[in-house]
């Protein structure tokens, strides 16, 4: 019914804030995008950006978080006024989270296989023979050994875990995956392998599209389709991979892109900059574009909070500037 | 000044095997003879992935931990000779840690600045000038004094503690400074601005920096020498423009594989699993046996068999 629909996920102006005494956390704040069918997009930011918070806006709502207005249509059906036994239906088959940490999840009494076999059974799937000849065959595809299935976990490497992890989120081939800082935890030769097996997943056809969480950019560089900055709970911008790193309108975007070291560059060639100053603090914050605190751009105008607006093909911006600020001075 | 030497530290040899269990002890060879010297003024950068030994080598140095043989000389001091707290207090007041954690450094209980007051007090420091050297080492890791001083450790961000850590060992002047994975808890954005911070103050006081990391980038930026660890072993050292651009030990070449960066994909039809390095490493040291460490060129050595 819903295949030929091009985006998986629209959401709409969503705002999910965390509802404090002393007021609210505008951890996300007037967020609009899309997921289109079969793409992996890359959310990146910093710690406090919003980015976790936005995953947490889509599936659970725990509180203090609550959703202040916006719509998020998943797969065409609106989410955010579901009731909770209709959402728990969309988990696992249409929509699953990998949540960050989830490393640290396994229960370290339990053998793996008991671990899976509790897991599946709260969302009322048989754990049965069948069920894990079909976790067999995909732990197959990530090279691991089904006789993991026997360990506890302390005798598996973070890297290892975090395949199980993915094997286990994907086992029902959802529409959509959000992997929250999959990669953070482990190794740079684990990350390789984590972040191409979520790619593989997605050119497989196990999962439709995901959305990739991670303060790194580089690693998203390496897989995603297309990449979207989250500044302070504000959406900064979005585009295609090549395009907004090549053409980054957003200062902040740029600053970010900057501050990466990378091979090739030694200190005493090259001196990097990072960006002066802190995030600013979220509780009741006002009006405006919250990187003027710390952007070498901003003026007066800045202090009105600013519009998605169209840079190019697919790369929009939230910044009044961008185009007297150009793409020249990228590098 | 003894800054001025060649070498202010050597580690020679250097070997620790953990044990445990009671009745049946395991043992685990966390580092494996391990040698080499630092330079005042320079940064050293040594990297590996979890379990490779570089973090056990920086609680040797910190005398934090035990060697099981082999030794560091510090100066001309062997460290393992200083059991008295008036040498080890000495020994202290050059040679530092930073660790990952910063919140976990700073007790939450206490204003921030007691980390400064208690170096006056442990060591016995003069204070006719306390508020004043304070104040000057803070704004030379580009804090302000007035916005820090008086304030506890959850009113500061990660890269402002980090930053204080910095004017503390810049305070003692010390002669040696442990960063261990020093900024993999920090953003992007403010991580480069320690690394300069570092760099410069090594230039301007001839302090020296063992650079503890896992990333590659970090290590190249700041670093003018790298050791690579694998398993323990040093398995590749030297300059690190050399290492970077000619790695020859299975296990640099892999490091460099999967490492993430902006510009430069992973060849998406290469087979990669990252188990494979292992027997890369096993099958790269018996083609070789026999050979142990040898020198490629000059300031580059490659460890080619482990026997």
């Amino acid at each position: 019914m819903n295949e030929m629909r091009e985006n998986i996920l629209e959401i709409r102006n969503l705002k999910a804030y965390y509802m404090v005494l002393k007021g609210s956390v505008k951890a996300v704040d007037d967020i609009t995008f899309n997921v289109k069918r079969g793409e992996i997009l890359g959310l990146a930011g910093e710690s406090g950006c919003g980015k976790s918070t936005l995953a947490s806006a889509l599936i659970s709502r725990k509180p203090p978080l609550q959703h202040v207005s916006g719509d998020v249509e998943l797969l065409g059906e609106e989410i955010m006024y579901m009731s909770k036994g209709e959402f728990q239906k969309m988990r696992l088959r249409n929509i699953s989270l990998i949540p960050q940490y989830a490393l640290d999840a396994f229960s370290p009494t339990k053998k793996i296989k008991t671990f899976i076999g509790d897991l599946v059974e709260e969302h009322e799937i048989s754990a049965d023979g069948k069920f894990f000849k079909k976790v067999k065959e995909r732990l197959d595809m990530v090279n691991l050994d089904s006789s993991v299935l026997d360990r506890y976990s302390i005798e598996l490497s973070g890297g290892m875990k975090q395949r199980i992890i993915m094997v286990i989120s994907t086992i029902l081939d959802p529409e959509f995956l959000i992997a929250d800082e999959i990669t953070s935890a482990l190794d740079v030769s684990s990350q390789r392998y984590v972040a191409t097996m979520l790619a593989n997943l997605r050119d497989e056809g196990i999962i439709g599209s995901a959305m990739f969480i991670t303060h790194d950019l580089s690693i998203l560089y390496q897989i995603a389709d297309r990449l979207m900055i989250m500044y302070a709970g504000q959406f900064s911008e979005i585009g295609p991979t090549d395009e907004l790193i090549e053409n980054a309108r957003h200062p902040y975007t740029k600053a970010l892109i900057a501050s990466l070291p990378q091979v090739g560059i030694q200190y005493k060639d090259k001196k990097l900059y990072g960006i002066k100053g802190t995030p600013p603090h979220l509780l009741n914050i006002g009006e405006g574009c919250r990187f003027r605190f710390r952007c070498p751009y901003a003026n007066e105008k800045c202090e009105e909070t600013p519009e998605q607006e169209q840079v190019n093909e697919g790369h929009f911006v939230s910044c009044w500037r961008w185009e007297e600020i150009g793409s020249d001075d990228n590098e | 000044m003894s800054k001025n030497k060649e070498v202010i530290m050597s580690i020679q040899n250097l070997s620790k095997v953990f044990k445990s269990g009671v009745f049946r002890p395991e043992y685990t060879v966390a580092v494996k003879d391990v040698s080499f010297d630092i330079k005042p003024g320079t940064v050293i950068s040594l990297i590996g992935e979890s379990g490779s030994g570089k973090t056990t080598i920086g609680k040797l140095v910190l005398k934090l931990i035990r060697p099981t043989s082999g030794h560091i000389f510090y100066k001309d001091t062997d460290i393992a000779q200083i059991d008295d707290k008036e040498e080890l207090r000495e020994y202290y007041k050059k040679v530092q840690g930073i660790f990952q954690d910063p919140f976990a450094t700073f007790n939450p209980l206490y204003r921030i600045d007691r980390v400064f007051n208690m170096i006056y007090e442990s060591f016995a420091f003069d204070k006719s000038n306390q508020e004043e050297e304070i104040r000057k080492v803070l704004s030379d890791v580009n804090l302000n004094p007035d916005r820090i001083l008086g304030k506890f450790p959850h009113q500061l961000s990660g890269g402002q503690l980090q930053r204080l850590l910095i004017a503390r060992a810049l305070l003692m002047d010390v002669d040696v400074l442990i960063a261990d994975e020093l900024i993999s808890m920090l953003d992007a954005s403010t991580r480069i601005g320690i690394l300069n911070l570092l760099v410069e103050l090594c230039k301007e006081t001839g302090m020296s920096v063992i650079f503890i990391t896992h990333d590659l980038n970090l290590g190249y930026y700041i670093s003018d020498e790298s050791l690579i660890m694998y398993k323990g072993r040093l398995v590749e050292r030297g300059d690190t423009k050399k290492i970077y651009e000619n790695p020859i030990h299975p296990y640099t070449k892999m490091l460099f594989k999967s490492v993430p960066e902006i510009g430069n994909r992973w060849d998406p039809d290469e087979e990669f699993l990252p188990e494979q390095v292992i027997q890369d490493v096993d099958l790269f040291y018996q083609t070789h046996t026999g050979k142990g460490f040898v020198e490629v060129e000059e300031n580059h050595s490659v460890l080619y068999s482990a026997d």
